[in-house]
């Protein structure tokens, strides 16, 4: 139990994915103007988060995997090279579907998230969670909670910065620095905030 | 389409960084060597300039409806490409580079490219586009990566330029640019620097 609570909150914080290693940049900077949606933009990506890595992770774990296809009769194949195909495609598949769930049986969230779902699925944050979850040879367990921690902690940051940058409207910018300017320095400080949590272990 | 203006508008008057805001995350992490800075914008140039080529190739022959899937496999099979070749030769490198590389198939600059330019225009105009964007993308990095690399450790490309302190010169590095943060301040003066040069890309005050 431990090792889950571990990996769960080195994946909010320590490892956060935006403000650490920088993924799903594009859309943090670009979709973070009101709070209101960067909530549903956040919620969104920790579904999506929760569902493809684990998926990704039985893929990689009983096809790609160096041996495998052992139980397929091929136990010398080794098909890891397919990796990123197969992950991006899994992730488009798994937005696609999440997309015509949710305008079937939850049509009010549907609307909220509007064009956010289908962006999400160039999200570099998923991808990378995917590749993150392969590198560190994680299993199917670990892999739930890394993807529900990851999730969790990239939108925790996207709030936190439409949070400032609604109360940033009030203050005097200079002029070329307005809008993505100032939006570039911001988060440069929350990263060095979140560094503070570097080191700490359970 | 002059040839001139798709190679090197998207440099400073349409920078895919800087305006777009589009492939800001490999931006940030891969800048603190120069060396791991030109191998990302080769790599990146190249995927971005083939995938727009072979997407504006079959462009006609796409249905709309899959076209995001059908533009995803072609990039993903150029990064395998890349991927594959940079491990085979020049191992160390794709080591240190862990992700990042794969992270090239999310990179928005090549879909943004690939879904809004060559799916509307002809092959070798589509090619030219994204070299351009590539270029453009390689010039915020270059200077993101020089910064880093000279005032964090004194070096550029692994040669001491500025001798460190600690090893008996004069220079006392600075740590902030070692560390990723540093990045962000550099792309916002980046920024700044380049509106102020074309006024008609400042914001309205929000």
């Amino acid at each position: 139990m431990e090792n889950y609570i571990n990996i769960f909150v080195k994946a909010v914080f320590i490892e956060n994915l935006a403000l650490t290693f920088f993924l799903g940049m594009c859309t943090f900077l670009a979709v973070s103007k009101k709070v209101s949606t960067s909530i549903g933009l956040g919620i969104a990506l920790i579904a999506v988060q929760t569902i493809t890595i684990p998926a990704n992770n039985l893929i990689y774990t009983y096809f790609l995997k160096p041996g495998a296809l052992a139980w397929a009769g091929y136990p010398d194949l080794d098909l890891s090279f397919l990796g990123l195909i197969c992950y991006i495609g899994v992730i488009a598949a798994i937005v696609q579907i999440l997309e015509m769930f949710l305008d079937k049986y939850v049509p009010a969230l549907y609307n909220t998230l509007g064009i956010f779902l289908p962006l999400i699925t160039v999200n570099c944050a998923i991808l990378g969670g995917s590749l993150f979850m392969v590198e560190r040879n994680y299993n199917f367990a670990e892999s739930v909670t890394y993807g529900l921690g990851s999730g969790v902690g990239w939108a925790l940051a996207i709030m936190a910065l439409a949070g400032i940058r609604e109360k940033l409207s009030y203050s005097d910018v200079p002029e070329g620095l307005r809008g993505l300017g100032i939006t570039f320095i911001t988060v440069g400080l929350m990263a060095i905030v979140f560094m503070c949590f570097g080191g700490i272990q359970l | 389409m002059k040839v001139k203006e798709l190679l090197f508008d998207p440099i400073l008057k349409n920078n895919p960084i800087a305006l777009q805001i589009l492939g800001v995350c490999s931006a940030l992490a891969v800048t603190v060597q120069l060396n791991q800075v030109l191998i990302m914008c080769l790599a990146l140039t190249f995927v971005c300039a083939f995938s727009s080529l072979f997407v504006s190739i079959i462009r006609n022959h796409v249905p709309s409806s899959i076209r995001i899937i059908i533009q995803m496999t072609i990039i993903a099979s150029m990064v395998i490409l890349v991927n594959e070749f940079l491990k085979a030769f020049a191992y160390d490198v794709s080591k240190s580079m862990a992700v990042y590389v794969g992270l090239i198939i999310t990179n928005c600059i090549v879909m943004g490219r690939t879904e809004g330019f060559a799916m509307k225009n002809g092959p070798i105009s589509s090619f030219l586009d994204g070299i351009g964007n590539g270029l453009g993308y390689s010039f915020i990095l270059i200077v993101v990566g020089v910064f880093r690399e000279l005032l964090g450790s004194g070096k550029l490309m692994g040669f001491t330029i500025l001798p460190l302190v600690r090893d008996g010169g004069w220079y006392p590095s600075n740590g902030l640019m070692v560390l990723s943060p540093s990045a962000f301040f550099i792309i916002g003066f980046i920024i700044w620097g380049i509106r102020v040069y074309y006024p008609d890309q400042m914001e309205e005050s929000n």
